[in-house]
């Protein structure tokens, strides 16, 4: 558990277990779990790789490279902005429909 | 890891959605552990903050106040389904596994970047400044949102 490949494995099971969730459930929770998890799986990635690969940009003089967990921070509160607006939503989508099925929620297709 | 994937596997698998949500939280708190390991203890403290303080406690908050029996029944799928999921995702897996396995991605083995939260806190307040106060601008506008979004249906509903 200390090579780059170990991490990046973790993620890429993370990944695939939100496609699962993200193909068979119908529930719209579960649907907010699988995004989250994929989110998740791609912060791992950039923090893995941010830290265990040199920096070799000569433009910027920052010594360590914190570049890569900068970034995660960023997607982190713009994961939490979006879980708050989907919870919102499902809400608003049960009240209307009393149902939290996605596949039910068709009032809007054209 | 062992905790990370086994805790994401029980969010989408609980026959309550309660116990999913825990499992989710649980997940979180293991790719926490996964930040410590990989030496970003801030980002590990910020996960365990925003995810499992914010974002788990929201979800648990709203089913809980919610309390409707189609919230956590699990919803019926066809095998056929379930069966295209699982081969989905095990081919995505088994491609990205691949894809790693014949790089050198192995031969990494030392954490080369030592980045303290200061040389973050340095690039977030001077290079990265636009960005981050545009996403505050979008943190503030989602939450406006979201309580407009549930203060307009209760006016609808008391009409």
């Amino acid at each position: 558990m200390n090579s780059l490949s170990d991490f990046v494995l973790v993620s890429a099971m993370l990944f695939g277990i939100g496609v699962y969730g993200l193909v068979t459930k119908r529930n719209a929770l579960r649907l907010l779990f699988a995004v989250e998890l994929m989110i998740n799986a791609a912060n791992l990635n950039f923090v893995a790789f941010g830290q265990y690969l040199p920096f070799e940009s000569g433009a910027q003089t920052l010594a360590p490279n914190a570049l890569g967990q900068t970034f995660v921070l960023f997607s982190i509160a713009l994961a939490a902005a979006e879980a708050a607006v989907i919870l919102a939503i499902v809400v608003v989508a049960y009240r209307l429909h009393k149902d939290v099925d996605v596949s039910e929620l068709n009032s809007m297709e054209g | 890891m062992v905790l990370t994937v086994g805790s994401a596997i029980v969010a989408l698998e609980a026959k309550e959605i309660i116990y999913g949500a825990i499992g989710l939280a649980g997940s979180l708190f293991g790719v926490a552990t996964l930040f410590f390991l990989l030496n970003a203890p801030y980002v590990a403290v910020f996960q365990i903050a925003v995810y499992i303080g914010a974002v788990a406690v929201l979800i648990l908050f709203t089913v809980m106040l919610v309390r409707e029996e189609k919230w956590s029944k699990e919803l019926p799928t066809s095998s056929f389904t379930r069966l295209a999921g699982i081969l989905t995702g095990l081919a995505i897996v088994l491609a990205l596994a691949v894809a790693v396995v014949d790089t050198d991605l192995s031969q990494f083995t030392n954490l080369v970047n030592t980045a303290t939260f200061v040389d973050i806190g340095q690039l977030i307040s001077t290079g990265d400044a636009p960005i981050l106060l545009v996403l505050a601008l979008v943190l503030a506008a989602s939450v406006v949102g979201a309580i407009t979004l549930s203060r307009a249906d209760r006016e609808e509903k008391t009409q």
